[in-house]
């Protein structure tokens, strides 16, 4: 607690009148300890309980009694066994090579995408920030493949980089061989570049509202002190939206941990030749295409895990000191 | 901290008791093979397939006001089977759907959601006797699936750029993998972007469209797995691989997707297709049709049916009901309506007697009802979609990719498949 906290603990305890609840009889007691001193309020909120417990909570419940289960979908009238099997979904995934290799390819769309997304999303922002001119011509740009379906911009990209593409007409004999989407070394990062390119502008806006927050005075004064613009961006400008880089780093690890649709997409299921498959992926084959339903909330569990682990990693990291 | 410690108990243990009790499924009605009334029926999204569905469904209905059919295409999902799955799951099924795979049989047998059509009166007659040899469709010895109509695989050409490239259109000359090959090599020396462009992605029917037409050409019919053990670890399988990856390593065949319809934009000279690709191309591309080669350009060679079947589901109520209209729509009549509507070869004994004037009428069709003679489907074996993904994931690692050889591609998938095929 700081001292500023101290003084207004202290404000309050001075000035609180005599705590009611000792008075109160045990029922009032009991209200107030379950639905809080304001009744109405847990009303409100209502909503959005149900809303997590539906939606969040149940399904997340269930998917962890289905990972520890021999577990397949029936129809509703239909009675089958569904044993405890304790870690041997978890074994069965932890040993298959496709689903460490899924793992792999995800960890090289991380290591690309986030720093690129961290990095572009904030200098661009700040040079918005700037007041250059056609701000909002800039934004519009930015931020309309973040609007658009990737399905239509999946194919503007697989026209670019096919191997008769606009980009390897223009290389020429440089272009790659095979060409950038069937290639195992290009296609995981190509995808990292198309996800950077197409989140941008959501991003941007983020860190936009955060510089908002950041004092002119302190750019004045860096000034003042003969700081030069590299220098102000590095010691004022980074710094002062420490929190949305937070938030850009979580999101971004999220959204890359659950990637799909651009495997599927723009590199024909996971391809090539599983390089660029990654776990949801699998967990769509296994628990849709091949109704292995367990094995593939095991994959469900420990994506989880990794995802809370490495944002958990991103938040200490980002923490002032 | 204890408040933390407490709520996190207490929805963990809510967590518990609500999934607890969703184990061990709910309700549903299921109905029995004597009940009438008001049925459902999903058709695919097939135009022709909806207009043919549409009309048998008035006919239907005109004669049974008491039994109404109510006809819609298969929900939008990713594919019909995981529409279909999910609907069983749910409880949501029709009682019929048209245009199911085969493939997908066993994984819906196992989930408890179609009913065992040898069970309803005259149900195995009325099928061996439609479909003739249909053994291979049955489940545990019992149909689960009525055969219903298949698109024979065959090699379609654009007769343009095989006129360009210097071939015949009207006798090509390439029923075998030598001279199949030469003309391809003709083909992409004559500036076509590819001689052959089967989809090199990943799904798992991928193979029905390149491997396994001509495996089962090269064996005589001898089918993915028999007798539970794969076949295709042999001197056949290899053979086929072999041919296969050349055109991968002469890049005859990209080893990327096409970004639009190969055959419409003229990058290509060739596709495995069956008779639906007729009206498709009608008015694009003057299109020829020849059997798939063998390695010894054998006469009439078998091929992969690309069948469809009809199911019935055990969400259904008035599965009566559902039963007669399954016969009414798989009957002489019906399935006449259906090879003029599509052109699509109903699975039944003496195609060309049956149907004589149709043939007549429409000689493009003749290559297909002949070739329906002679297919063979994809074997009925517990965890299919499994099977064939872990074929087509070797598969693509070597003859696509060149990530291995051609021998550890066959011996791994053998035993992958068998594995699975025992559990």
């Amino acid at each position: 607690m700081t001292l500023r906290d101290d003084a207004v603990a202290d404000v309050a305890g001075r000035t609180a009148a005599p705590a009611p609840s000792a008075a109160r009889p045990p029922r009032g007691r009991l209200r107030t300890r379950l639905l809080g001193a304001q009744p109405l309020g847990a009303l409100f909120a209502l909503p959005y309980f149900v809303f997590v417990i539906a939606i969040f909570a149940y399904p997340l419940g269930f998917a962890i009694y289905i990972a520890f289960h021999d577990y397949f979908f029936t129809a509703p009238n239909v009675e089958v066994e569904r044993p405890f099997v304790g870690f041997d979904n978890f074994i069965t995934v932890l040993t298959d090579p496709r689903v460490l290799g899924s793992f792999r390819n995800t960890l090289i769309f991380l290591v690309i995408n986030v720093p690129l997304t961290a990095v572009l999303s904030l200098v661009l922002a700040a040079a918005l920030n700037t007041g250059i001119r056609w701000v909002s011509a800039y934004r519009v740009a930015f931020y309309v493949p973040y609007l658009t379906a990737s399905v239509s911009l999946v194919g503007v990209w697989m026209l670019l980089f096919s191997g008769n593409g606009l980009i390897n007409t223009i290389l020429g004999p440089l272009a790659p061989d095979p060409s950038w989407l069937v290639n195992s070394g290009l296609a995981m990062p190509m995808i990292a570049l198309y996800v950077t390119w197409k989140q941008l502008g959501f991003y941007i806006l983020l860190y936009l509202a955060a510089l908002q927050n950041v004092p002119k005075e302190l750019y004045e004064s860096a000034e003042t002190d003969g700081a030069g613009a590299f220098s102000r961006f590095w010691n004022v400008t980074v710094p002062g939206v420490r929190n949305a880089t937070t938030l850009v780093l979580i999101l971004s690890i999220i959204t890359g941990a659950n990637l799909f649709t651009e495997p599927y997409l723009l590199t024909n299921g996971g391809g090539p030749d599983g390089a660029s498959s990654t776990p949801v992926l699998l967990i769509y084959q296994l628990g849709i295409q091949q109704q292995n339903p367990d094995t593939a909330a095991a994959i469900g569990m420990i994506l989880v895990i990794l995802v809370g682990m490495l944002s958990l990693a991103a938040n200490r990291a980002t923490r002032e000191r | 901290m204890k408040k933390k410690i407490r709520a996190a108990a207490l929805l963990g243990a809510a967590a518990l008791v609500v999934t607890g009790c969703s184990a061990g499924g709910g309700g549903g009605g299921e109905g029995s093979a004597d009940s009438t009334g008001p049925i459902d029926i999903w058709l695919s999204n097939n135009e022709q397939e909806v207009a043919w569905g549409t009309a048998v469904v008035d006919a239907w209905n005109a004669e049974h006001p008491d039994e109404k059919v109510n006809a819609q295409e298969i929900p939008a999902g990713s594919s019909s089977e995981e529409a279909i799955t999910a609907a069983i799951t749910a409880g949501t099924a029709p009682c019929l759907v048209y245009n199911v795979a085969p493939a997908a049989v066993s994984g819906w047998v196992k989930q408890g959601g179609l009913v065992d059509l040898s069970t309803m009166e005259g149900g195995s007659d009325y099928i061996t006797d439609r479909g003739g040899e249909v053994d291979s469709y049955a489940t545990d010895g019992s149909f689960y699936q009525l055969p219903w109509k298949s698109n024979p695989v065959m090699v379609m050409y654009n007769k343009a750029l095989f006129q360009a490239a210097g071939i015949d259109p009207e006798d090509p000359q390439m029923n075998t993998y030598d001279a199949f090959l030469e003309g391809s090599r003709a083909i992409v020396a004559s500036g076509v972007q590819s001689a052959i462009w089967p989809a090199p992605t990943s799904e798992f029917y991928q193979p029905w469209f390149d491997f396994y037409p001509l495996y089962l050409a090269e064996t005589d019919g001898t089918m993915l797995v028999e007798d539970g053990k794969s076949t295709f670890d042999s001197d056949a399988g290899s053979e086929v691989a072999e041919f296969w990856k050349t055109f991968y390593d002469e890049k005859l065949s990209p080893n990327e997707a096409s970004t639009d319809d190969a055959m419409s934009a003229g990058t290509t000279a060739m596709q495995l297709a069956g008779p639906w690709a007729i009206p498709s191309y009608a008015d694009t591309v003057d299109v020829g049709f020849m059997p798939v080669p063998t390695s010894d350009g054998r006469e009439n060679p078998t091929t992969f049916a690309d069948s469809k079947s009809v199911s019935m589901f055990t969400a259904c109520e008035n599965q009566g009901t559902a039963w007669e209209f399954l016969k009414f729509s798989t009957s002489v009549d019906s399935d006449g309506q259906l090879l003029e509507a599509t052109g699509q070869m109903p699975m039944r004994t003496d195609l060309t007697g049956t149907y004589a004037d149709y043939f007549d009428a429409n000689p493009n069709y003749v290559a297909f009802a002949e070739q329906a003679e002679a297919t063979a489907d994809v074997p009925s074996i517990p965890n299919s979609v499994e099977a064939w993904q872990a074929f087509r994931d070797e598969y693509s690692a070597s003859v696509i990719f060149g990530k291995e050889s051609i021998d550890d591609f066959l011996k791994n998938a053998a035993t992958k498949i068998d594995d699975l095929v025992a559990e």
